[in-house]
């Protein structure tokens, strides 16, 4: 375990290690301009290699979701850069399918947009639904399927852009545990699979735990990387494990003592 | 039945079983929208024939229900109104599709530029708020008694309103819809065509009818100014049997301006607004 300051983090760039996927060096944002502006970050760095599942974590208001939409490429930092090799795709708490398409119409739409044509894009969406378990859904519309079916066709039309980087803003916070667990296990698989890089925000140390490779601890206020967590436990982990609990009670002390210390300065 | 079953937006296999059990909850449905119209028409149409019979008014100026129904019957089959009806709605069909292209490209600058709606708006909100009528003494002069002055004032009729309600109907985009869209790489063109047109579509079916409201009245109002030789249409109709003291005919002619009106409203856009409604599951199920 080891904890290290944002300002002592240094990108892992050695020749034997995997190429990075995403790096953010000294990464700020502001809101807002003059007596308004509002700081999302403050200098935010860290460096996620190509096929590593990483987890950030942190109180709310911490700049999470900003991270994300910088990666994305949705918005710019207003200092400091922000490199990222291969296509980027994002998904949201809400599954954000759009109602006027069908399942299989929605898993398409990225295909569509880069001007696919029909038969490979009938192809691939048919792979797509197959490898989240929905083919047999396709022509259903997002309306009449539950949350947990919404976010896997989500995670089928993410794939289906062919993004080699996926970032998730808490996709899963809004499901029940037991669909939840289901969909960390295929999540796990699909990343593998694919050999995707993750990207992974999550208020909840347990799921971070449970999928990720390093769990990164954001500050409460003012977006930094405070603290890093590798987690070097066997995969498939179970959410329940007592391995799991006792590296999520770490890592949830160091989040209480974060959020403590800034609520005293 | 394809009606009910895209309705309740759900997809059943056509099986020999519940085809009786499909065709019973049809005429239960039709029964429950059409029963209490039923009820109500016949309420009108008492209530019009007890005013004839209370002597208000001569029947020679005042027919009731049977002479006017019995007439309506012989025009439409033997008279002129079933020709001035097709021109009439020829009339539409040509100024409304003008008004929707137009309406749905100037709703569309708006939706984009928070400068031009800024300076549209106003403008587009008092172009709806102006009685159409008005325009047609300047149609008249720009375009003589012609074909253009009434397209010119239907389109001014309805492109306002098509163009709102495409406003509206963006404006109430959830912002996550238009996020996501972006994320998967809908951009300049693509943008509005794939995701922002029909994201808005439930609101902009509204402003669609409002514009089909409109531009029924630009044109009936027209029809009655601008009278083209040789062009006998409904409106030509209504002046015509007033004229000749032919109440009966008048009757009859605007007796099928209402049903258009009501067939188009409640058949055409009604039927829209649910298929849409429905496909997205903002249909109570129960409704």
């Amino acid at each position: 375990m080891t904890e290290t300051g944002s300002a002592t983090l240094t990108p892992l760039c050695s020749d034997h290690a995997p190429p990075t996927a995403v790096a953010l060096h000294a990464v700020t944002k502001v809101y807002g301009q003059g007596r308004d502006a509002v700081p999302a970050l403050n200098g935010v760095s860290f460096a996620v290699r190509a096929g590593e599942f990483v987890c950030l974590v942190g109180a709310s208001g911490c700049g999470k979701s900003t991270i994300l939409n910088l990666i994305a490429g949705l918005d710019r930092p207003s200092e400091g850069t922000v490199e990222v090799s291969g296509r980027t795709t994002l998904m949201f708490q809400d599954a954000a399918l759009f109602p006027w398409l069908t399942v299989e119409e929605n898993v398409a739409f990225p295909l569509r947009m880069q001007g696919a044509p029909k038969a490979r894009r009938r192809e691939q969406v048919r792979a797509f639904l197959t490898m989240v378990h929905l083919q047999h859904v396709a022509r259903r519309r997002p309306h009449e399927l539950s949350g947990g079916m919404r976010q896997r066709v989500a995670l089928a039309r993410a794939l289906a852009q062919g993004a080699r980087v996926l970032l998730m803003d808490e996709p899963f916070a809004a499901l029940d545990a037991l669909m939840r667990d289901r969909l960390h296990d295929e999540l796990e698989r699909l990343w593998r699979e694919a050999g995707l890089t993750v990207v992974f925000v999550t208020h909840n140390v347990r799921e971070a735990v449970r999928l990720g490779d390093r769990v990164l601890l954001l500050a409460a206020r003012g977006g930094r990387v405070v603290a890093e967590f590798p987690v070097a436990l066997p995969r498939p982990r179970r959410i329940e494990s007592a391995a799991v609990a006792e590296l999520s009670a770490l890592i949830t002390d160091a989040l209480r003592r974060e959020v403590a210390d800034h609520a005293v300065a | 039945m394809r009606w009910h079953e895209r309705a309740s937006g759900r997809l059943t296999l056509f099986e020999g079983r519940s085809v009786w059990r499909d065709a019973l909850g049809w005429v239960r449905r039709v029964g429950r929208t059409l029963g209490p119209l039923a009820a109500a028409l016949a309420l009108a149409l008492a209530g019009w024939q007890a005013l004839v019979w209370s002597g208000w008014r001569p029947a020679y100026v005042l027919p009731g229900p049977g002479p006017v129904l019995h007439r309506l019957h012989t025009d439409l089959l033997h008279g002129d109104l079933l020709r001035a009806t097709v021109i009439t709605l020829q009339r539409a069909a040509v100024g409304y599709t003008v008004a929707l292209v137009l309406g749905m490209a100037l709703g569309l600058v708006m939706v984009r530029a928070r400068t031009l709606r800024a300076a549209l708006g106003p403008i587009v909100a008092g172009l709806q708020s102006m009685p159409s009528v008005a325009w047609f003494p300047l149609a008249i002069l720009l375009f003589r008694l012609s074909e253009a002055a009434i397209l010119f004032v239907v389109v001014l009729g309805a492109a306002p309103a098509i163009a709102t309600g495409l406003v509206a109907g963006a404006d109430h985009i959830p912002p996550l819809l238009m996020r996501a869209g972006r994320v998967l790489g809908a951009r300049g063109w693509n943008r509005y065509r794939h995701v922002l047109v029909p994201a808005a579509l439930p609101g902009f079916v509204a402003g669609l009818k409002q514009g089909w409201a409109f531009a029924w009245r630009s044109l009936m109002a027209g029809e009655l100014l601008v009278v083209i030789p040789g062009r006998l249409s409904l409106g030509v109709q209504l002046q015509f049997a007033r004229e000749f003291s032919d109440a009966a005919g008048l009757l009859a002619a605007m007796i099928v301006v209402l049903l258009i009106g009501v067939a188009l409203d409640g058949l055409v856009f009604g039927r829209i607004e649910r298929g849409i409604r429905a496909r997205r599951g903002l249909l109570d199920p129960g409704g």
